[in-house]
């Protein structure tokens, strides 16, 4: 609720506090939106206002990849990669989490190796990977030294996440389980995992973004057939049309479309859970 | 051993859920020594309540008979079989957590039917029998509600029911009442003896509310920093506290002291006016002697009045009177110093000749109403 004076108007701090969240809204988005709106430019327009027409011609082009180079095969490496990073970031992210919370000798420094990746140069550290296959003389591919780039860099997210999940986790849970006669899998697969659902999901949905997003670590590690930022990235360098925006407004599209999934799951369970009364 | 194991097969009630406790100790890696040598015995099919400050070792002896806990040292038998190491699902226990622990995921009857699903029977025996133990707590009509959808009391039932389905010989309860109100504490704690009463199972209910103990209970063990200070009947650890400390714990008494000047007749008496019928033998002459008087057996007179007795009696101003119903509670500050003195007198008696704040009384008592205490 607003705090209104006696007379009914809103204090001055009001309007400028207002005043600068718009300019922030206005920086956020604004972009962004002049990207989506630019990509369905006119056959006759250019990379820049005014809009010479409307037309999903260059979403076409983009298909056609004439000259906009491989867009789908970089989709189809993009989407394989970063599935599999969030799958192997929610597993290995769940299980530290567990163990984290033994408080085992030596886990003070170890979570602090871990989040030092998280601060480590991106950009730098896939070079160092990239130099580190070349000496091995193995070949880098969106496989092998991407995925292992990219994982450098969700699992300390997927860590940190789930370090909260589980400091909100009640070991009693647990204990009624074991009490009740449970197996550690059985208290596993049926109490922790659908308690924390809600935080698992959260980490698989940081995974796929971070994966389907990264730039920095894979720029060097990729190999030669690339992900999709690289490819726009390398578009940007030979395509001058407003295809690159089409471009943008697809992915977006598709980063939006993986977001909302994810959080309807999370509601839908929230929603299970608290749920309507049951008459 | 072996010797051990006999005796205790040999002292095996006829009822099963007995529990013995031999010298156990639970120190944890800080050093921390959390229950300090404890020796128990809990007879089998009877309510026995762990009593004690919060940190005395309550919970932590509770969650070592339940097995989510080893005792550093120290054997824990369950009708004559030395259980430490063994996991909670063989010894025949269950527990009913603080917080009760109800799944959050899971619908009344599938928290109830958990330990059954465990087991792997299948879907319709399970739900058979949990509806039947559902109803046993009265929540049939809410069997599939989540555990959030319920009150505080429903959530008891619940914890109850899931508890007590997997027929345990002893059941282990958590500070099952602290969660509730005033209102639900007393009503559960009815519900709770009832089922105690019905299923002829041990509970063992670890709580830091005297009257709640008192209640309740067959058994009432009193603890403090790790050790038994008392186990008793309810009535004998209200009545008859052996220490100073069991006395002020439990309340209803006034504890008081003077140093021993004769004895006779078994008769000790004491500086300040007080005499006390010594139990065993007599300590020396000068030593000083605490005992305790219940405060409902204190009569109240204003101070000078004739035909009081000089002997067995604190004089002194009163500070405040509370009505409380049934009684009325008077604080006197003693002019002898010491600590508070408090009567609690008969509302009707009271009120046929009032004594008001600030005025000179006497609380006197017969000497039967006088218990020795021993040196803490």
């Amino acid at each position: 609720m607003a705090v209104t004076s006696i007379n009914g108007g809103r204090p001055w701090t009001f309007y400028l506090l207002g005043g600068i969240f718009t300019l922030y809204v206005a920086f956020l988005y604004g972009p962004m939106v002049c990207i989506y709106v630019l990509s369905f430019q006119g056959e006759q327009g250019g990379l820049g206002f005014p809009m010479r027409g409307a037309s999903m011609h260059w979403f076409e082009q983009l298909i056609e990849q004439g000259d906009t180079g491989d867009l789908i095969g970089a989709i189809a490496r993009s989407l394989p990669l970063a599935l599999l990073v969030m799958v192997v970031t929610v597993v290995i992210s769940f299980a530290a989490g567990m163990a984290f919370r033994a408080r085992f000798p030596g886990s003070g420094p170890l979570f602090y190796l871990v989040i030092a990746a998280l601060v480590a140069p991106g950009y730098v550290l896939g070079i160092g990977i990239g130099l580190m296959f070349q000496l091995l003389g193995w070949d880098t591919n969106w496989y092998t030294s991407a995925l292992g780039a990219q994982l450098s860099w969700t699992l300390p997210f997927g860590l940190l996440i789930m370090f909260a999940v589980f400091g909100r986790f009640n070991r009693s849970y647990e204990e009624a389980a074991r009490d009740l006669g449970a197996f550690p899998l059985q208290t596993l697969r049926l109490v922790i995992v659908p308690i924390l659902l809600p935080g698992v999901i959260a980490v698989a949905l940081f995974g796929f973004t971070l994966s389907y997003d990264e730039f920095a670590r894979t720029l060097q590690t990729v190999g030669s057939n690339n992900t999709v930022p690289i490819e726009i990235w390398s578009m940007t360098q030979n395509v001058t049309s407003p295809s690159i925006y089409a471009l943008g407004t697809l992915t977006t599209a598709l980063s939006f479309g993986v977001i909302g999934l994810s959080l309807g799951a999370i509601a839908l369970i929230q929603r299970r859970r608290q749920g309507t009364l049951i008459k | 051993m072996d010797s051990t194991a006999d005796l205790s097969r040999t002292e095996i009630s006829e009822h099963a859920g007995a529990v013995e406790l031999a010298g156990i100790v639970k120190r944890y890696p800080n050093g921390h020594l959390a229950v300090d040598g404890i020796n128990l015995r809990i007879a089998g099919g009877s309510y026995c309540c762990l009593l004690g400050p919060s940190g005395c070792g309550k919970t932590t002896m509770l969650r070592m008979i339940a097995g989510h806990e080893n005792p550093t040292e120290g054997e824990i038998c369950i009708d004559g079989t030395d259980v430490v190491g063994q996991p909670p699902r063989l010894r025949g226990t269950a527990m009913m957590f603080q917080n009760y622990a109800l799944f959050p995921h899971l619908s009344v009857r599938d928290n109830v039917a958990f330990s059954l699903k465990v087991r792997g029977l299948s879907r319709t025996e399970r739900f058979r029998e949990a509806d039947r133990v559902i109803e046993q707590v009265q929540l049939t009509a809410l069997a599939n509600r989540l555990p959030l959808q319920l009150s505080g009391g429903q959530q008891q039932r619940v914890a109850l029911a899931r508890a007590i389905i997997t027929q345990p010989r002893l059941l282990l309860l958590d500070e099952p009442l602290s969660a509730l109100d005033e209102f639900l504490r007393l009503q559960m704690r009815a519900e709770l003896k009832e089922m105690q009463q019905r299923l002829g199972i041990t509970f063992i209910h670890v709580t830091h509310t005297q009257l709640e103990a008192v209640a309740v209970a067959d058994q009432v063990v009193v603890m403090s920093q790790g050790r038994v200070v008392q186990s008793s009947s309810a009535r004998g650890i209200y009545t008859e506290p052996d220490s100073a400390y069991v006395a002020r714990f439990m309340g209803g008494q006034n504890v008081l002291s003077g140093s021993l000047e004769s004895v006779a007749g078994g008769i000790a008496t004491l500086t300040g006016g007080y005499a006390v019928r010594l139990i065993g033998r007599a300590p020396p002459i000068g030593k000083n002697v605490e005992f305790a008087v219940r405060r409902d057996r204190v009569h109240l007179v204003q101070a000078g009045q004739p035909g009081t007795p000089g002997v067995n009696a604190v004089t002194g101003v009163v500070r405040a009177v509370e009505y409380q119903g049934i009684f009325v509670k008077a604080t006197l500050i003693p002019d002898l110093g010491g600590a508070e003195f408090v009567i609690y007198i008969d509302e009707g008696e009271y009120f046929q000749a009032p004594v008001g704040i600030g005025a000179r009384a006497t609380g006197w008592w017969n000497i039967e109403e006088a218990h020795l205490l021993q040196a803490d």
